[in-house]
């Protein structure tokens, strides 16, 4: 105990570094995935069948697979099957891999939560603002997009803080996120060895973020209660 | 003349004719109600009407002026036909209130956008809202709903979410409002409060299609009666006629199955 203390200064500024890289990640995630997702929703509606089966399969396979061999493709494939290295080395390539990954794979999980949340509005309320003569971008725009949003926050939500924790399969391909920062200190780092208990802590951070995700979303969900 | 005159109105859905050759005429300040069993093509009619679908053949005409003939593309274009549906205001079986905005709200809303649209709004927001606000409320009082305009949809019966429906068709002051079985989603109790509104309606000369399975009402209220059935206009006539002495056999078999029930 009195060990862990003395450590705790030195785990804590590595696993705080750690946890930037995490957060980088799900943030430039989300910020990929949501408008990505929006896209392959449309695409998958799409009255041009070819383009719709394309993009339902698409969406089938990342749905079907698990990100982390989705992880692995995107990192090593283009270097040792196509000998064209195009995220290159170090930690920005990592980086630039992981985030491809995720928001693909994230966007894809998106696009079938904004189908949803999208085919869940009654054709009825369209037809009553065409009959009230309104425009199909006030009809979206003032009628829809509220009615969407509220059905769509919910699953939003598992996703978002199930993204918090898939951000750790990062670790696969060595993106120095807050696991690899935890884990380095079994091998020896910053004159610490064969400590397990920085990997076990960072369940810690996790925890927190996540409870203050939950909270926010929650709130948010809690808003737009006053209508059904 | 004639406020509403449609001539020879097919639809099909496929291979199906759902509305064949339906000739119709409306006077100004008169009330038509249409009858016939379900499938008859009632909705659809009312729907060609509000040009929420499209008819493959005939012609619509309201004050003299072409709003649709099939046989004119330069009569179908987008942005003209949401200007012609001001024509017509439709209230749904089923309401379609906007779930997210008040009673007051939804009586609102389409007047409001209406008014941005206009050239000198900018200079006279303030008071073409506080007038569209005062009509609106004007008209919910009207519909008896005086103290539930800060209602949400959710927090209203069936029958009040109809009569605001009801408020926000008539505060587009369409010529000819239509009523696609405004009470048969309500429980038996509720429907007499929608249909009193109808008939105040009615006694003030709004010119409305009324398409209603209520044939006491229909007959009351109505100056005219159409009855329908597979897509065709069977008989129609003065409500007494047509009630008390139908001359098709298949009006007198819809109408007894009705007198027995
Ligand atoms: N969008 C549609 N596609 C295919 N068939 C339809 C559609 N709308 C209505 N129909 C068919 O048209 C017929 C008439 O329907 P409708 O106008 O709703 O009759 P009513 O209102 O008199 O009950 C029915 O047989 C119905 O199944
Ligand atoms: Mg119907």
């Amino acid at each position: 105990m009195k060990l862990i203390l003395e450590q705790m200064p030195v785990v804590i500024s590595a696993l705080n570094i750690g946890f930037i890289q995490t957060l980088k990640l799900f943030f430039v995630t989300l910020l990929g995935a949501f408008p990505l997702g929006l896209i392959i929703a449309f695409g998958s509606m799409s009255r041009f069948k070819p383009l719709s089966c394309v993009t339902k399969l698409i969406v089938w396979v990342v749905r079907g697979t698990p990100l982390m061999i989705q992880l692995l493709i995107i990192y090593y494939f283009p270097g040792l099957i196509l000998n064209n290295p195009i995220w290159g080395g170090g930690e920005t390539g990592r980086f630039l891999a992981a985030s491809t990954a995720f928001i693909f794979n994230y966007a894809c999980y998106f696009s079938e939560i904004y189908r949803g949340g999208i085919q869940s509005v009654p054709i009825g309320q369209e037809e009553a603002g065409l009959v009230l003569g309104m425009k199909k971008s006030q009809i979206f725009f003032k009628i829809k997009l509220l009615q969407m949003i509220k059905r769509i926050v919910p699953p939003m939500s598992n996703e978002i803080i199930t993204l918090v924790k898939d951000t750790s399969l990062s670790r696969i391909i060595a993106l120095q996120e807050i696991i690899w920062a935890g884990q380095s200190f079994l091998k020896g780092s910053h004159g610490i060895s064969g400590a397990i208990w920085p990997l076990f802590f960072t369940a810690v951070y996790y925890l927190i973020f996540n409870g203050i995700l939950t909270l926010l979303l929650g709130r948010l969900e809690k808003k737009l209660d006053y209508f059904r | 003349m004639a406020i509403l005159e449609a001539q020879n109105l097919w639809k099909t859905f496929g291979r199906t004719a759902v509305l064949k050759n339906i000739d119709l005429t409306l006077e100004k300040g008169q009330a038509l109600s249409i009858i016939g069993s379900s499938g008859s093509g009632k909705t659809t009619l009312l729907r060609c009407l509000n040009f929420l679908e499209q008819p493959d053949k005939g012609i619509i005409r309201v004050n003299g002026e072409t709003l649709f003939d099939a046989a004119d593309p330069s009569t179908q274009s987008e942005a003209s036909i949401r200007k012609k549906r001001l024509h017509f205001g439709l209230v749904f079986q089923s309401f379609n209130l906007f779930p997210q905005y008040t009673a007051l709200e939804n009586v609102m809303l389409a007047p409001k956008l209406l008014a941005a649209e206009q050239p000198n709004f900018k200079a006279g927001k303030k008071e073409i809202y506080a007038r569209i606000e005062a009509q609106a409320k004007e008209l919910l009082n009207q519909m008896g709903l005086s103290s539930r305009m800060a209602n949400y949809p959710h927090q209203l019966s069936g029958g009040q979410c109809q009569r605001v429906a009801i408020a926000r068709a008539l505060a587009l002051h369409p010529d000819i409002l239509c009523f696609d079985e405004p009470t048969s989603a309500l429980d038996p109790e509720l429907t007499g409060e929608v249909l009193r509104v109808i008939r105040e309606l009615a006694d003030q000369n709004t010119t409305m299609i009324i398409v209603t399975h209520e044939m006491a009402f229909a007959r009351d209220v109505a100056d005219h009666v159409i009855f329908m059935d597979e897509g065709v206009i069977v008989e129609q006539g003065d409500p007494e006629e047509v009630f008390e002495n139908p001359r098709e056999e298949r009006t007198k078999q819809f109408l007894s199955r009705y007198k027995q029930g």
